[in-house]
């Protein structure tokens, strides 16, 4: 690698992780009618990193010197506005913004490393906001929290990038004429509002992790900061609840498994020849971990029950030793739940390996009639 | 409620005397102070003010080429806050943070003007 392409690596990787942290960040700061706003300074201070450390080099804390960039910024851009209408100064903390008294203290305030966790998990709450549509929250998450272009989202949905910015520009406008705040749900809400979040989650994941992609780089990426996102919500105490930990372990027993899951020319290959050897020990015992965590409180969820089924293909050293009794019983809760036609699909499948096909056509009578299965394309569930 | 303005006085030199960290601890009484006013809706606002400048005097409009008092008595900044009485006003300015550079604290009422 050149130096010229490490700076690139290095810039994009950090883009990756921070420029959702600084996008909260200067949203709290400015306000989030002023998102463009907080956009643009964290455009500014990439490109300038990229500028400077071309000749310089990559400082020792590159992260350091990107979010001092991005606060010299903003405190450029608080200074040249006082006077206007652009930002609103009468919320008592951005009171302090306005004089010289206050400003650079309370600004050093806003990027304290708690304070930035905590301004992350907000707009993923925000952008969870249930009035907002699951395909525009996404969208958004993937644009402000994961640092993905335009170009990247529409890559990522098979989709155009007019589509996307339409998406955007909807779902900034709702912010803005709501004028919703980032701030983690209060304990009553918590529940409710962070399955918003996990089921947005859980989408992104399912995005890189289904076969309709060809482009194992971008899968790779989409994987990864799903579970980054899952990640920060484990991070942080007010949040770190049961089904975030399900969840966390169901995407470490799939992630495990997924070289084993599609062939070099892309072609889906059947748990049955799946190739175990390839699956990711590590991660397994990752998900094993997290799915202990998880077993706290009362609820179980579908991602209990999701990562439950997970763990047991993952346990089995071979096909044939598969616990399907065990992996039927899981079925058999998660449609308690929720009466959903491909976990049905699904239980078929389990039932033809424990009593054989009649008893599996007899229960695909059962949701002949489901309308939702005519659009499930990949009947198989890994 | 009606509107006041803290004019400080002093404190300039001994400012300059503190080390970057000593000063940091100071400017964070600031944001306190300031902060706790906002949260009680009494800040309207204020700046501190650079210790060289012009002053024009009369007439004439004769510039001289500094503040118009100095040492303890040069105008270091200014608060304006809201308060219902000159008694109230006078013990919010007691807890201004330039006491501790040994300032004073002039309280004065906003003049509405006409009707």
């Amino acid at each position: 690698m050149s130096a010229e392409e490490h700076i690139n690596h290095t810039v994009n990787h950090l883009f990756r992780q921070e420029s959702g942290k600084m996008v909260a960040v200067l949203v709290k700061i400015f306000g989030i009618e002023n998102l463009a706003i907080a956009e643009d300074v964290v455009q500014d201070a990439l490109v300038s990193a990229l500028e400077n450390w071309k000749y310089r080099g990559i400082p020792d804390n590159p992260r350091a010197w990107l979010y001092r960039t991005a606060k010299n910024r903003a405190i450029d851009i608080i200074r040249r506005n006082k006077h206007r209408q652009v930002i609103d100064f009468s919320d008592p903390q951005r009171q302090l913004l306005h004089s010289e008294y206050t400003l650079t203290t309370v600004m050093d305030g806003y990027w304290q490393k708690n304070h930035i966790q905590d301004d992350f998990l907000g707009m993923m709450y925000a952008c969870c906001h249930p009035e907002i549509s699951p395909e525009n929250q996404i969208t958004l998450i993937l644009k402000l929290l994961c640092g993905f272009s335009t170009k990247e989202v529409a890559k990522s949905f098979l989709t155009t990038e007019d589509t996307v910015s339409k998406r955007l520009y909807r779902t900034k406008e709702y912010f803005r004429k709501h004028r919703i705040e980032l701030r983690i749900p209060s304990e009553q809400q918590i529940e409710l509002r962070t399955n918003v979040v996990l089921s947005a989650i859980y989408l992104i994941f399912n995005e890189g992790y289904s076969s309709t992609h060809d482009n194992q780089l971008i899968r790779k990426d989409i994987i990864s900061q799903a579970m980054h996102l899952c990640k920060s919500l484990l991070n942080n105490q007010k949040t770190q609840l049961p089904e975030v930990y399900a969840l966390m372990s169901l995407m470490c027993f799939h992630t495990a498994r997924i070289q084993s899951r599609i062939t070099r020319e892309g072609a889906l290959v059947v748990l049955k020849d799946q190739n175990r050897r390839l699956w990711d020990q590590e991660l397994i015992v990752c998900g094993s971990t997290y799915l202990n965590k998880a077993s706290f409180g009362e609820t179980v969820s579908t991602y209990h029950l999701e990562a439950a089924i997970a763990y047991e293909h993952c346990r089995s050293k071979d096909y044939i030793s598969t616990n399907w009794n065990c992996i039927l019983h899981y079925y058999d809760a998660l449609l308690k739940i929720e009466k959903n036609p491909v976990v049905l699909l699904n239980r078929c499948l389990v039932i033809l390996e424990i009593k054989g096909a009649n008893a599996a056509l007899q229960s695909i009578e059962e949701i002949k009639d489901s309308k939702v299965i005519d659009t499930y394309l990949y009947i198989t569930p890994f | 409620m009606k509107e006041f303005m803290f004019i400080i006085r002093g404190g300039d030199e001994y400012g300059a005397t503190l080390s970057p960290e000593e000063l940091q601890a100071h400017m964070k009484q600031w944001e306190e102070w300031m902060g706790s006013l906002a949260q009680k809706g009494k800040l309207v606002g204020g700046q501190p003010l650079i210790s060289t400048g012009t002053t024009i005097v009369g007439k004439e409009k004769k510039v001289i080429d500094r503040p118009f008092a100095e040492g303890k008595e040069l105008v270091g900044g200014y608060i304006i806050a809201k308060a219902d009485s000159i008694e109230e006003a006078t013990e919010i300015a007691k807890g201004c943070p330039s006491f501790e550079w040994d300032c004073s604290v002039e309280v004065r009422e906003i003049n509405l003007m006409g009707k």
